[in-house]
Order: C-alpha cells, then sequence, then structure tokens
C-alpha cells in the first residue's frame, strides 16, 4: 500500500508498505531518515521516539498506515540547517552522549518535555519524562544535565542563543 | 494482511462484521508489539485512529464515558478527580510514550491478566460497551474478562466505551514491579470505597487466569467497617481482609515472579490500599 504523509514540514510518500509494517520502518528504510534508532521493536527503549502530530511516540508501535495524512518530525527535524537544536547543543557541550545510539529518542523527549514544561522542570519531572528511553552508556547524568541546561536555557535564552 | 481504515464508527462496524478475523489496532502498543517480534500476523488491521470522536471522554450522570481511543496520558491529565484508582494504575502504564498511544480500551481487547486498568476498573464497577452492526450492548467488567487474554466480545463486536462511574469515595492501586516505569506488574491491586452503599469494592491483577474481584474480602468490608462512626481501622479486619484478598486469587510461578511471592504482596497491598483509603475517608493523617 502507499502511505502518504507529512515528514518535518515536507510531503512525503512510501509505495509497496506491507500493512503490518511500523512507521520506523518507513522512515528508516523508505524515506531515508535513519535518526530514529531501530532496537527494541516493543516500545521499552525509546531509541524510535518521534513526534506524530506533535505528540511523542514510539515509531515502532505505530502501524505505518496509521500515519497517513498525519504529521510527523523526526530527530532530524529539529535542527534548522546547520544550527543545532537547543536540546542537541546542550547534549553535546554536557557530553550526554556515549555511543549515541539512544540519543535522538532522548533528544526528541526531552525537547518534547521542555516544550510542554511550565518553567524549568525538576529532576523528578525529567526522570519521569525521560524513563521511557534507555541508556546503556552513560549511566544518565550527563543526560540529566544536558536536559536541566537545555531547559534553563528555554526559560532564559542566554546572549549569543539561537533559541 | 490487509489494513481497514474507516472514517466513521458505523464503517469500522461493518468491517468488522464482514471481516472477524480483523484485529482492531488503535495506540498500537500491544498489536504492534506482536506484529514486531512476529509472535502472531493478524489477517487484517482494523485501525480505529481515523474515526472521529473516539478519543474522547464524557460525563453522564454518575458516570464518566470513555472513548474506546482515549489515552492514558489524557485520563491522568483529565480524569484524576472523578476517577482516581483508574488514574492511579494509568500512571503507571510503560513510559510516557506509551501512554501517549495506548487507551483503556485497548487494555480490555487485550484482556492480559496483568493489565493495569483492569483491578481498578473491577473495583469500581466499570461496564464495558462492546457494538456491532447487530447493536450496542453493555457488558459488566467482572463478567467481560473470560481467560487468559480472552475477553467476553463477540467476533463482530468492537469496544466503543467504557463507562466507569464516577468515585464515590477513596481509591486507591498498588503494583509490584522492578521499577517505577516500564513495568509489566508482578501482582497488582485496587481498592474503591462505596460509602454511600456501605461497601467497597476490588480487584486483583497479574495473579489469576483472568483479573478478578476478592468477593469475601469485599463481604468482610461491607460488614465489618466503622462506616458511620469512622473510627479508626481495625489491624486485624486490614489484615484479615489481606488473607481473603491473597486467597481469592490463584497465582502461577512466571518469568515475573513466583507464586507465593504474588500471595504474600496481595495481602501487604491489599493492607496497605485498605489503610490509605480508610485514612481517607475518616480524614486521618496516613499512618
Amino acid at each position: 500500500m502507499r502511505v502518504s504523509l507529512t515528514v518535518n514540514g515536507r510531503p512525503a510518500a512510501a509505495d509497496d508498505v506491507w500493512e503490518g509494517e511500523s512507521l520506523l520502518y518507513v522512515l528508516r528504510e523508505r524515506l531515508g531518515l535513519p535518526g530514529a534508532k531501530n532496537a527494541c521493536e516493543q516500545g521499552e527503549c525509546g531509541s524510535c521516539t518521534v513526534y506524530l502530530d506533535g505528540t511523542p511516540v514510539c515509531a515502532c508501535l505505530v502501524a505505518a498506515g496509521q500515519a497517513e495524512g498525519r504529521e510527523v518530525v523526526t530527530v532530524e527535524g529539529l535542527a534548522s540547517g546547520d544550527d543545532l537544536d537547543e536540546v542537541q547543543r546542550a547534549f553535546v557541550e554536557a557530553g550526554a552522549v556515549q555511543c549515541g545510539f539512544c540519543t535522538p529518542g532522548l533528544v526528541v523527549q526531552a525537547h518534547a518535555l521542555i516544550a510542554a514544561a511550565d518553567g524549568v522542570p525538576g529532576d523528578a519531572e525529567i526522570r519521569e519524562a525521560l524513563a521511557g528511553n534507555l541508556c546503556r552508556c552513560t549511566g544518565y547524568e550527563k543526560i540529566l544535565d544536558a536536559v536541566r541546561l537545555a531547559a534553563a536555557r528555554a526559560v532564559a535564552p542566554s546572549p549569543g542563543s539561537s533559541a | 494482511m490487509d489494513f481497514l481504515r474507516p472514517r466513521t464508527w458505523d464503517e469500522a462496524l461493518a468491517f468488522k462484521a464482514e471481516r472477524p478475523d480483523a484485529t482492531p489496532i488503535q495506540g498500537g502498543t500491544d498489536v504492534m508489539v506482536e506484529i514486531n517480534l512476529d509472535k502472531g500476523r493478524p489477517a487484517a488491521l482494523l485501525d480505529l485512529t481515523a474515526v472521529p470522536g473516539l478519543d474522547d471522554w464524557t460525563r453522564e450522570g454518575g458516570e464518566v464515558r470513555l472513548g474506546a481511543g482515549l489515552t492514558y496520558a489524557r485520563l491522568i491529565a483529565e480524569l484524576g478527580a472523578e476517577l482516581p484508582g483508574l488514574a492511579q494504575a494509568s500512571r503507571t502504564v510503560g513510559s510516557p510514550q506509551i501512554r501517549n498511544r495506548g487507551t483503556v480500551a485497548g487494555n480490555l481487547g487485550a484482556a492480559s491478566p496483568a493489565g493495569d486498568s483492569h483491578p481498578p476498573l473491577l473495583a469500581s464497577g466499570a461496564v464495558v460497551e462492546a457494538a456491532s452492526v447487530r447493536g450496542t450492548r453493555t457488558i459488566p467488567i467482572d463478567a467481560f474478562y473470560t481467560g487468559v487474554k480472552r475477553n467476553a466480545l463477540a467476533p463482530d463486536e468492537l469496544i466503543r466505551a467504557v463507562r466507569v462511574p464516577v468515585a464515590a469515595g477513596p481509591q486507591y492501586f498498588s503494583k509490584i514491579g522492578t521499577r517505577n516505569a516500564m513495568v509489566i506488574a508482578v501482582c497488582s491491586f485496587a481498592v474503591a470505597l462505596h460509602p454511600g452503599e456501605r461497601r467497597a469494592g476490588t480487584g486483583i491483577g497479574s495473579a489469576a487466569p483472568t483479573p478478578r474481584r476478592a468477593a469475601e474480602a469485599e463481604e468482610l468490608l461491607a460488614g465489618g467497617l466503622d462506616w458511620e462512626g469512622r473510627g479508626p481501622l481495625d489491624p486485624g479486619l486490614a489484615r484479615r481482609f489481606g488473607e481473603l484478598v491473597a486467597g481469592a486469587a490463584s497465582p502461577i510461578d512466571d518469568v515475573r515472579g513466583r507464586a507465593d511471592y504474588r500471595l504474600h504482596a496481595l495481602a501487604v497491598m491489599a493492607r496497605r490500599t485498605l489503610g490509605w483509603a480508610w485514612n481517607d475517608y475518616t480524614g486521618r493523617a496516613a499512618a
């Protein structure tokens, strides 16, 4: 079947999509967007987190056909050109990346947390928001640092910041 | 495999009548796992996400009617006061991403004994609205679960909504797992006080082939609690309540836990949740 959707602000379509295929497979294998990662395929790890109509979801659990006519934003859609998104910059600056496999999912989920937060989220709120994103390298401390940094900048943009 | 995408509820019912072998899919948090891991391949997927109006809830008299597409995320954000037990259970489902997609109706469709929404639905006395081209009927929640991952729906029926009485008293949910997120319950328990009727409801999860009530434990509370005087909870009564809840379960040993651990944990959760609920009812600070 054919699936047409909007991805990162642009219309996209995939042909010969198998009816049981996931949105994640369509993004990675048919639309050339390998940012969202394929790991557990059961919603346990959060590596495939993308926005679907503005809400972060596990792309592996969305049937491709369910994305018909809807708007998807992947980690590739967060930066504007060469300018990284504030969350991405914070991950770089805080050293929140080791092997990098979990990073795209964490960046999208953290982006959603900060966008929805009223002020700077507390640690409990950050931990709760990221509970569905597994990282096997970092021990999470640098990731928490990065989210705190990005959240603080979102509330009070620093001089020279693009946000 | 076919992918069926109705645009109206009537069309959805017509599809299901024509293709009773189609698996309904809403949030996909169970159905897609089965497909991705090749545990089972449905003959067809019946995608309900394009049917307007399913994802909402309405207040109807003393009940809240949860549309089949209402996500856990919205239930938590919007119904914590009306349905505290179900909202508590919803907060323990998966992760934020899962709660953004998963639904109570999906939990009912899957009918896993470990589903988090079942115990509070049992304790509240919810009813399931099942619809087909033949019409709509309501199924009391304690008649809905018929076996491990089996429910009372006919092959041509879809869940349209779940009707849950608005809480008339304190409600609590408790769940055992290895961490605070992404946990399939080792076992779980819900209690709801219905002070106007001088009785309490219960629900046991993940400790029997189906979610179930603990009838004798409910009778103990109806007759034994000091509903009028609102006196302190008798520790002996609370202990006996725990024993009767454990006695109503029939757990197995499996990868998540042993049967004897589940029985022990159920008795503890029953006693604790009753204590919390009774403290709320009598206006006491938590012990």
